[in-house]
């Protein structure tokens, strides 16, 4: 186990069994809904040295996060919901992230929970459309 | 490269595509020697999977020779005769640990976009969409294969190729089929559906020593088959009253084991199409329904893309049954299959009533379809 005062580092906070609305159809003033996922590894693992976890790191400072062992040793529970009142991303990265907040933070726990137990991020293969270079 | 490619509902075509590239660093790229059609492919291509693009490539079984290595592969080597498993499974999730990998969570290689029920996505799959999870298929001179140390194993020299294949997909839904039902000596199994999958779990059913096995179809070819190679005994539903000889041949009692691996039932009417929903009529599971024994298992194989209606859930009920499914294999049964495929305890070639060039792809999926020239599987080389 992760001693707690390592843990402390992600906020440990409580969760509602039902999260507030979330993107532009919601109150941009209420909580967004947490993002859950089982990573069947022990929190020592899923967070070493206590530290977030790649890429999830990457969003430090827009998102909090929770930490806690899953029942019956299935591993970690961690869940991310983007911070209360930020202001929803623009441009280049309203384009990439859409009007959904949620699926970037689904998407990087996703790659979490896929670095940690299968060592890698699984890529989809290229369509022919992507590769207008390739042989064939 | 040359691959067989779905081109729209009810077309394929082989085309030419782009060679398969390593993504990751546990993918390795097989060479194909074999792939194989399966029923489940048929909805693909009658165009009912909503995320299906022209130019996927099809082919959940096959068969190869690995041409190249991700740094992160430990197990294969260039030049190793690899069977594929169906499923694409990372092998280090809690599913792949139970055994389930056909439940793999880290094997769809996108779902956070495309299901919003994105904790529960299905595991990945040869010859599925792309945006449904899914890899491109064998039925191609080249595969990616990810997570090669969990999918790819290694084909014993005593096992040729035409016999091998099935060790992808087919042989081990028929002994998954075997297993859910936990056969035990002296059970008797009935199976709807003398394909190739109802074949194998007719075998694997003998293996694990049922006393009977009783396998329901109309197609008389499949049905002699069947007996011949599964010691199956064959109920033709066209001229036999199965639901009375299934109780005169358990002695009363109904099977122990209803295994139904019928595939999937044709959509209803154009309206259903149309709608995109499937109210698959379930003849077949309602009558294993009826028929099993009290306290008994019904195991549903693949089957539906939706929803069925009219499910006899008072019978199920009142005599106690259970009810289990699966629609892909797992990977852990296929080296145990390949060493009973070495020790001929199991034999599929028979199944390959077709053996074509990939180039004639189109008319092998069309004599599988219609079941035409007592086709069972087509299987093709490159």
């Amino acid at each position: 186990m992760v001693p707690m005062r390592r843990l402390a580092r992600a906020r440990l906070l409580r969760v509602p069994r039902w999260g507030g609305p979330t993107g532009a159809d919601g109150d941009p003033a209420a909580p967004a809904r947490w993002e859950v996922v089982t990573v069947d590894r022990p929190p020592e693992q899923v967070l070493p040295d206590g530290r977030w976890p790649e890429p999830l790191r990457r969003l430090d400072g827009a998102v909090e996060v929770r930490v806690r062992p899953a029942p019956g040793d299935r591993g970690t529970e961690l869940a991310a919901r983007p911070l209360a009142g930020r202001t929803p991303p623009t441009g280049l990265a309203a384009h990439l992230v859409g009007d959904d907040p949620g699926l970037l933070v689904r998407r990087t726990l996703r790659q979490v929970k896929q670095r940690v137990e299968a060592g890698e991020v699984l890529r989809a293969d290229r369509s022919a459309l992507d590769r207008p270079g390739a042989r064939g | 490269m040359r691959a067989l490619c779905w081109a729209a509902a009810g077309e394929l075509a082989v085309r030419e595509v782009p060679d398969p590239e390593l993504r990751n660093e546990r993918d390795v790229i097989v060479q194909v020697r074999r792939s194989a059609t399966c029923g489940a492919d048929l909805p693909l291509l009658a165009g009912r999977h909503p995320l299906l693009r022209a130019g996927d490539v099809l082919g959940a079984e096959f068969l190869g020779e690995v041409v190249e290595v991700g740094p992160a592969v430990r197990r294969h080597r260039a030049g190793d005769r690899v069977v594929v498993g169906a499923s694409v499974a990372c092998g280090g999730c809690w599913y792949c640990r139970q055994g389930l990998h056909s439940c793999c969570d880290n094997a769809h290689a996108d779902p956070a976009s495309a299901d919003p029920d994105w904790a529960r996505a299905d595991g990945g799959c040869f010859g599925r969409p792309r945006a449904a999870g899914g890899f491109a298929g064998g039925h191609a001179e080249y595969v990616r294969v990810p997570y090669a140390d969990v999918s790819a194993f290694r084909v014993p020299d005593a096992v040729d190729d035409d016999r091998a294949v099935f060790a992808a997909d087919a042989a081990p839904t028929g002994w998954l089929a075997a297993e859910l039902g936990a056969v035990r000596p002296g059970d008797v199994v009935a199976i709807w559906g003398a394909g190739a999958v109802g074949q194998l779990t007719a075998r694997a059913a003998e293996l694990r020593g049922a006393a009977r096995v009783l396998i329901v179809d109309r197609h008389e070819e499949r049905l002699r088959m069947a007996e011949r190679h599964s010691g199956a005994e064959p109920l033709d539903y066209r001229r036999t009253d199965v639901a009375a000889e299934l109780s005169d041949r358990s002695g009363g009692r109904g099977p122990d084991v209803c295994v139904v691996a019928v595939g999937t039932p044709p959509a209803r009417s154009a309206l259903d199409r149309f709608g995109g929903q499937y109210a698959d009529r379930p003849d077949a599971l309602r009558e294993a329904v009826h028929a099993c024994r009290k306290g008994g298992v019904v195991v549903v194989l693949g089957g539906t893309d939706g929803f069925v209606d009219a499910f006899p859930l008072g019978t199920m009920t009142e005599r106690r049954l259970t009810l289990r499914g699966a629609r892909r294999p797992d990977l852990r049964d296929v080296p145990m299959l390949l060493d009973r495929m070495a020790r001929d305890e199991l034999r599929t070639e028979h199944l390959a009533t077709h053996r074509l060039p990939l180039a004639q792809g189109p008319q092998g999926y069309a004599l599988f379809r219609d079941r035409a020239d007592g086709c069972v599987r087509a299987v093709f080389t490159p």
